[in-house]
This record gives C-alpha cells, structure tokens and sequence, in this order.
C-alpha cells in the first residue's frame, strides 16, 4: 500500500508538483499496479543474473576523432529562454 | 490508373508502377496528399504538403515515390515533432532519425507525422495529448497503440504504409487491431537514433503495412548498423522479398498455458482457424511451455517505467519544449513537468523512480530484471524445439474507446502476448487471420495472429509469414474509405 507521504516523495524525486487530487488518485493507482508487480516474489530468481540488454555486444567503439558538433545557434533555437549565447534559468532561489 | 486501384494498391505494387512509367511519382503523391488532408481519424498530427514531402529525397531509389507516414516520434529536421506530448508542444528538431533519413534515401516522401500515446506509453492513443485517433473498421473503438496513428492511416486509406516503434506490443497490438501487417524486428535490427526514447533497452522501429512483401521491403531499407547508435548491429545479408508458398518441415509452437482467461471467442477462433491453415501448409503445431511468460507483464511495468523514468528527466524547460514557470528553479522544473506530461507518463515516471528508489531498487528493478533473464532463457529452450512461437497478438479485438481507461492494470493486459516478446527482444509480426466479433456481439473486426522467430531470424519470420498470408487470404478493403470524410 502506497501512502500519500510517499507518493509526494516519490514526486519529489521525479520533479512533479502534483495537485492534491492526483495525489489521492496516484496513491491508489500506484498500490494497485503494485499488487500485481509484488507477484514477482514467486519467480525463483536464485543465482540468476540481471538482463539490462538482449544483444550480446561489449565496448562498441570509434576512433576518437574530432568532428564537427550542432551548431551553437541551432541548439538554442528551441529553447524556451536563450541569451547570450546560452540556456537561460531562473535563480534557484526565486528572490534573487 | 484509376484512384480506386492506387488506394488498395500495396507499397510494393505501386513502386513497381512508378518504376515502369505507369504512374509518375509526382501524382502518386498529389493522390495521397490528398487522401491524408481528409483524415476523419486524427490519425495526423501534422501533414505535409508537395514540398515539404519532397525534401531530402534520394534519386531513384527502390522505393522511389511512395509515400510514407512516420510515427510523431521520430525527430524529423524542421518539421514539427512532439511524441504527442504537450511538453514537446512545438518542437522542432534540428536534426532527423537514422530510420527517416534512410527511408527518404529509398525515395520515400514523407507524408505526415501520425498521433501516438503520448511517448508512446498506450494500449489505445487514448493517452495522446492531441485527442484520441480512431479505428477505421469502427469510429467507436480505438485503433490500439501506442503507433494507433500510423496503424489507422494505413488500413483507413490515409497512407500506403507506415513507420511505427514499439516497445511492449506497439506496432503489432495497433496492426492486430486494425487488419493490417505490422513487424518488430529484434533489437538491435533498426537504429534507434532520433527516435525519441521511452524505454531504451526495449524500444524499436519497425513497418506497419498492408501486406507482409511491404513489411520486408521497409526492413531491408530501414535495417543496418549505424554509428549513432552503439546498440544497432542490422541483419546480416539484409532481407529480401518472401516467396515461400509451403510451411513443409516448420514446428510452430503454442504456449496453450499463457492462453488462458480473458482471451475472446472470436479472437480464439480465428487463432485456431490459422493453425489449421498452417498445418495446411505442411507446418507442424506443438505444444510449448514458456514458464516465466505468465510474469511478462509484471515485470516489464517495472522495467519500462523505470528507464522511462530516467529517459524522460531531460523533459526540464531548459533546452527544448515546454516552461511553464519561471518562479525560482525547482518551480521551474515541477510545474512544467506538471503542466507538460500526461496522466500516464506521470504515473510511469512515479511507478519508474518509485522501483529505482533507495530501499525498493533490489526489490523491484533488480528482480525484475532477473525476471526477464528467466523469460529470455524459456524462449531460448521454446527455440531449441520450435521454429516459430505464436498466439493472438492480443486477447480481444479492437475495444471501445473509453473502455479501458479507469483502470491502468486492465489497459495493460492488452499487451500479455506482446510484452514476453519484447522483454527477450526477438523479432515478431501481426498478420491479419480475419474478422471476428467482439464478446457481447457487434460488428466484425480484425483479429491479429502473432508469430515470434529467434533473433535476428526475420527472413525466415517473412517467410513463413508470406505463406501463411497467402492462405489465409484477408481483405482489408473494407476499411479503406473509413478514414476519409
């Protein structure tokens, strides 16, 4: 069972300033996939090793080379607030 | 040739037109433009028109002139790309998918970008921040998902053929849902570069098309290995055209215990009804066991929304996309990752950190990543017996829109043939197997049938598919004017 406390942790963890509604909704939603997750525990997973990845390939490399990279303008050209050359954001404290 | 032969013809069909002076490229596009501007299915996000279609083509490649509808999630150089995301909402990428760039070297123009589950997170684009996208069969049903667009367009005669990804079951679930052919190579198969990601240890591109010689030519364009992408390896001697009429000397196996509750009559009869065909065809049907599959879905809701969780952290208000506040930093990121994502991806964000949190990591993501080591393994023995594995590719044809949507869970059942497949990363497709009602009666609709080949096996996939298709002989035509208004 999922707890409002840790669904707000969890959306802290995330970047997620959720409504007081959604809290309520995820809490119940979350512990409910969780129930059926929690089913795993039948699966004897005794000396078995983790698969992050299903292709067997081991240090794929390149020559280091220089190479030409996105170009400074149009890298800025979606961002929300350039300047000068850079991402702009607002202070981390919001009276400065 | 007369519009009416253009709409039902395949991609493959109308190339070989092109090639040979009947049709001239230029008015096969005019006619699709066309076709797509009347899209009733808000199966487009965005469409092209005669020049943008045009930019970037290559010169007489093989498949000169067909047009081509691609996935909104495949960044696509000055043209509007959002993964049908809010905070995506006017994007448009400086640069194109290795998967798009190779598909306009073929001379494919492009058509439109079609709606999706909003980073392709669905069973229904019922999650897209664009509205929902329609079934042509049925306007009340959805078209599955999370590549519903580009499965509508193809079967509602609003496109040719199609590029789609999928992660758990999005090309073959929309395939299946809609009457058409839809194909997951095995990872590593197709570059994933400039295809925005989801879940990167699972997510791949593949062809949504009327008929499975298409679905072969799409790949052998597609395919291949790709610097910029360390995970792309493509398909050795690449693929060619299937021809084969007979399944002589072919085991297919049948996983009869993961088919168990909550699949329909009708999509069980025309399950059966194929593995008559096959045996038909000389192909033999054995009883396999894939022990782990049962826990499939379990454990990818742990993995997905996991890496998801870590993949979509670059959705800050920083360098693209949305802001939404410029209070001080943190607000900056919340609220804009509050206003920006979707009820969906919010919960898979909260479900992916919440299993890659301290104290729950080794609980979660660490068995369910040995899970899936189990499941890889039960089709590593299934193959050691069998050629091929099949089912339906999904439990129930195409359900009502709205149906599914208050409870996460049932939304994800839809995916419980599709996702053991993923999670061991080999190749599979949807074929159509015919028309079926749904359980409380209602017009007839698709069934898919799903076959899964060992990795990178996918001519021998093809193959098999080729003839199968042949003998089942479905017609998708009544479909073709569902899309247009």
């Amino acid at each position: 069972m999922i707890e409002r406390e840790q669904v707000l942790h969890v959306a802290r963890l995330s970047r997620l300033r959720l409504g007081d509604e959604e809290i309520d909704t995820l809490a119940g939603e979350l512990s409910s996939i969780l129930d059926h997750v929690d089913k795993l525990a039948e699966v004897d997973i005794e000396g078995v090793e983790p698969t992050s990845h299903v292709v067997p390939l081991e240090n794929v490399l390149r020559p280091d080379e220089p190479r030409p990279s996105l170009d400074r303008e149009l890298a800025l050209s979606q961002a929300p607030d350039p300047h000068d050359g850079a991402f702009r954001v607002p202070s981390p404290q919001a009276e400065f | 040739m007369a519009d009416i032969e253009l709409l039902a013809a395949s991609g493959a069909e109308t190339a070989a037109k092109i090639k040979s002076g009947e049709l001239s490229a230029d008015e096969v596009l005019a006619f699709w433009l066309d076709r797509a501007g009347r899209d009733r299915l808000n199966g487009y996000l965005w469409q092209a028109d005669r020049d943008s279609a045009r930019q970037g083509l290559g010169e007489g490649g093989p498949l000169d002139g067909v047009p081509l509808a691609i996935k909104d999630i495949f960044c696509t150089e000055g043209v509007p790309t959002t993964a049908a995301s809010r905070i995506l909402g006017g994007y448009v990428p400086p640069y194109t998918a290795t998967s798009v760039r190779k598909a306009m070297a073929a001379g494919m123009p492009m058509l439109g970008k079609t709606n999706m589950d909003e980073f392709a997170m669905g069973s229904s684009n019922e999650n897209s921040a664009f509205g929902a996208c329609l079934n042509p069969w049925d306007t009340e049903r959805v078209p599955g998902g999370s590549s519903g667009g580009s499965a509508a367009v193809v079967a509602g005669g609003l496109a040719p053929w199609s590029l789609g990804t999928d992660t758990g079951g999005s090309i073959r679930q929309p395939a299946g849902f809609c009457g058409i052919v839809g194909l997951k190579p095995t990872y590593g198969a197709i570059s994933r570069f400039g295809m925005i990601a989801f879940a990167s240890s699972l997510d791949q591109c593949g062809p949504l098309t009327r008929n499975v010689t298409d679905a072969a030519l799409l790949l052998n364009v597609l395919q291949g290995r790709d610097e910029m992408d360390s995970t792309s390896v493509g398909i050795e001697g690449g693929i060619k055209a299937p021809d084969a009429e007979r399944l002589d000397g072919m085991t297919f196996g049948v996983p009869r215990a993961l088919m168990g509750e909550g699949i329909e009559a009708g999509v069980l009869a025309r399950f059966e009804d194929t593995l008559i065909r096959i045996a038909e065809l000389g192909g033999e049907i054995v009883d396999i066991e894939l022990p782990h599959a049962g826990h499939a879905i379990s454990a990818y809701y742990v993995l997905a929304p996991a890496e998801a969780s870590t993949n979509l952290s670059r959705y800050d208000g920083v360098r693209y996309g949305l802001r939404a506040s410029n209070e001080d930093l943190l607000s900056m990121y919340e609220v804009t990752r509050e206003d920006g994502f979707g009820p969906e991806v919010k919960r898979r964000i909260m479900l992916g950190t919440y299993a890659l949190s301290s104290g729950y990591y080794d609980a979660y993501y660490g068995r369910a990543q040995r899970v899936r080591t189990r499941i890889v393994e039960d089709f590593e023995k299934a193959f050691g017996e069998v050629d091929f594995v099949v089912t339906p590719t999904s439990p129930t044809v195409a359900f009502k829109l709205g149906e599914k949507t208050s409870d996460p869970w049932t939304m994800y059942l839809s995916d419980v043939f599709t996702v053991p497949i993923s999670l061991a990363g080999v190749p599979a497709i949807s074929i159509p197997a015919g028309l079926a009602e749904p359980d409380g009666g209602g017009s007839e609709l698709p069934v898919g049938f799903q076959i899964a080949a060992p990795a990178f096996a996918e001519q021998k996939l093809l193959e098999a598919s080729y003839a199968l298709e042949q003998a089942i002989g479905f017609d998708g035509s009544a479909a073709l004017e569902g899309g247009v208004s």
